[in-house]
């Protein structure tokens, strides 16, 4: 199992009053999955998602990633996972301004302990996911299918495990989106772990399960069948 | 490696400074003034000191001052803060002039002044007399645009003569013509020998004297030259010396002489005691370190005072680099999803503070080494012989100072930033 969530639950405290986002939610994940976490805004959905990214901690539960337990992981160690063992993509792609759509995609190496090959491995994730030609452009000069494709490489330039993808196609038209879901469904074939958060039926059916998260508690969790399974044609950039 | 990743992150932060030209260069005006102005100041002390020294050290290392009163070797003597002592007598300097007790003496001249009134005509003027002997022209070289300095004999006769100083011959004789003109100076109102207030004695103008210009802060042009008796008994009504100058035979005697001196004086006013000395010795060296002990500790408090300028600088720094930070708290947080530690982020700011202010430190440099040479040139051209200094020390200081102004004041912003809660601060709008 790659990711394996005992009993987690996570309460926001403000002043004495006490809201609690995710009451227990026991949930696993193998390596290689696409999985789908639907619910309605406010669900808990976006939580369980950075309690599963690290972003976040949960108040009680184990947390078991890659068989390790990581309960005890101080805020260097967490930056660490957050750096190389998993990467995430934005609904609003959250470039850095006036910056390199490379400089963008070799940003967290910056963090990383490889000190060499930084613009080569940032080349190679740009050009899987059909940008290779697009190095030299500023994070502003390139709309917004693009942008969401950069958000992609620059996950992708640590070779994570997982990718965490919240909302990707929120922002996007449906041509850009389709695009977008065409790239996550082929890492996903290359092996990578996919763990998709959305309100939209139609985007959670390019997964092949969807978990349904309701008032913070797992309310459904059921393998998409083959007949059901949306896959996005593969459209060319000059189509776009 | 690490050598590397360093380089890459100042050149990212100089893109993003470069990137906000306008803001950065308002954000570092402060530092920039605070060290010019650090830099303006020491290098004008320095050039002011080293004036200041290099006109003392023309009046010849071979002299010996005489001050009534007691005084610490480092201090200023007593008599410079007014205070009126009445322990040195003309039996003292007579003594001092006896070859056998003080062999390397060659001349002697003893000195009273005070600021009078002196009237030529319709024309008055207010300055200082100086009331002193003939061997004064021998001690300090007494140069003449017009007429001559009194001799020994109009000196000791108590001749009513007089020599004037640049400015007051210009004042009371815009036309020229001074020689052989009779001026009054007035007798002050004080005199304890002179009863006839209102009383006024006439001097014959003998001489003008070349332009001096300021010396020791001094303006040497506003004073007039009057035979010690008449000045010491007629115009002052006392009996003892304010100050006595006297030259040795060589540089070389200066310490040996001034310990005769100083043991003839004790023998003269019957002191057994070096504690209970009523006179003060010094010579020259003695003299420019008093000198420069004044200026330096002058300069360090100016150059404090603009110091503070560059706490102003680092307040401004702080208050952007707050700006900056929550401008910045998206970028903050996907930051931190992507694996930035706190103390990655903590650096990122801090090093962008440094940056500003060792720009801001290096500018200020250059500003201040400009506006030190314009103000060396300028001057020169007035007539001193001013010297330009920058002193590396003061350099040194502006750079540290600098630097430790954007740690200081860069430290509270960029902790701000990076206990940033990484969800939260990517959902900041």
């Amino acid at each position: 199992m790659l990711i394996e969530l005992k009993d987690i639950i996570k309460n926001y405290v403000n002043g004495d009053v006490v809201t609690r986002v995710l009451r227990g939610i026991n949930l696993s994940i193998d390596e290689g999955e696409f999985v789908a976490i639907m619910g309605p805004s406010g669900s808990g959905k976006s939580t369980l998602m950075h309690t599963i990214g690290f972003l976040d901690r949960p108040t009680s539960g184990a947390y078991l990633f890659d068989g390790e337990n990581t309960e005890n992981f101080n805020d260097d160690e967490l930056a660490k996972i957050r750096n190389n063992r998993v990467g995430f993509v934005f609904q609003s792609f959250n470039l850095l301004p006036r910056t390199s759509v490379l400089d963008n995609v070799m940003l967290p190496l910056l963090y990383s302990s490889t000190k060499t090959g930084h613009e080569s491995r940032a080349r190679k994730a740009l050009e899987s996911v059909d940008l290779g030609e697009r190095l030299h452009y500023m994070s502003n000069q390139i709309s917004g299918g693009q942008k969401q494709r950069v958000a992609i490489a620059r996950a992708l330039v640590c070779d994570p495990k997982v990718i965490f993808a919240d909302e990707p196609t929120g922002n996007l038209d449906s041509k850009s989106g389709a695009i977008v879901m065409n790239i996550l469904e082929k890492l996903n074939k290359e092996g990578r772990t996919i763990i998709l958060v959305t309100h939209d039926k139609q985007v959670a059916l390019h997964a092949n399960r969807i978990v349904t998260i309701a008032d913070g508690e797992i309310v459904e969790d059921k393998l998409v069948p083959n007949s059901l399974r949306i896959h996005s044609k593969i459209i060319k950039e000059d189509e776009e | 490696m690490k050598n590397n990743t360093l380089i890459k992150e100042i050149k990212t932060t100089i893109k993003d400074l470069l990137a906000r030209k306008g803001r950065s260069l308002l954000t570092i005006l402060g530092i920039v003034i605070g060290v010019a102005g650090v830099i303006i100041i020491i290098s004008l002390g320095a050039g002011a000191q080293s004036l200041v020294v290099g006109q003392v050290t023309k009046l010849g290392s071979n002299l010996v001052g005489i001050l009534p009163g007691k005084s610490n070797e480092n201090g200023p003597p007593t008599a410079v803060f007014g205070v009126q002592i009445k322990t040195l007598k003309l039996s003292d300097i007579d003594a001092i002039k006896n070859k056998s007790k003080v062999p390397n003496v060659t001349e002697v001249a003893s000195f009273v002044s005070s600021n009078i009134t002196i009237i030529a005509g319709r024309e008055s003027v207010d300055t200082k007399f100086t009331a002193t002997d003939g061997s004064y022209t021998r001690i300090q070289n007494t140069e003449m645009i017009k007429g001559i300095f009194f001799t020994d004999e109009e000196a000791n006769s108590g001749a009513n003569v007089i020599v004037l100083g640049y400015d007051v011959a210009k004042a009371l004789f815009p036309n020229g013509n001074e020689i052989g003109q009779i001026v009054k100076i007035k007798v002050p109102d004080n005199n304890p020998l002179d009863t006839n207030v209102s009383n006024s004695i006439p001097f014959r103008v003998i001489g003008v004297q070349k332009k001096l210009g300021t010396v020791t802060f001094q303006n040497q042009d506003d004073q007039v030259f009057i035979p010690f008796s008449i000045g010491q008994r007629k115009i002052l009504g006392i009996d003892y010396i304010q100050f006595a100058r006297i030259k040795i035979d060589d540089a070389i005697n200066v310490k040996v002489a001034m310990e005769d001196i100083k043991r003839v004086l004790r023998e003269q006013h019957r002191i057994h005691d070096i504690e209970n000395d009523d006179f003060s010795v010094r010579d020259l060296a003695d003299a420019l370190k008093l000198l420069t002990g004044i200026t330096d500790t002058l300069r360090i408090f100016l150059a404090l005072m603009a110091g503070i300028s560059l706490v102003v600088g680092g307040i401004g720094i702080m208050n952007i680099m707050l700006v900056t930070v929550s401008e910045r708290t998206r970028e903050i947080g996907l930051r931190k999803a992507i694996g930035a530690t706190q103390a990655n982020i903590r650096n990122q700011f801090l090093l962008e503070s440094i940056v500003l202010t060792f720009t801001g430190g290096i500018f200020g440099i250059i500003l201040g080494i400009i506006v030190s040479y314009l103000v060396a040139i300028g001057a020169r051209f007035a007539g001193y012989d001013w010297a330009f200094i920058i002193s590396p020390f003061a350099v040194i200081l502006a750079v540290t100072v600098s630097i430790l102004t954007g740690i200081v004041f860069g430290l509270y912003p960029a902790l701000k930033a990076a206990r940033l809660d990484p969800i939260e601060a990517l959902r900041y709008e």
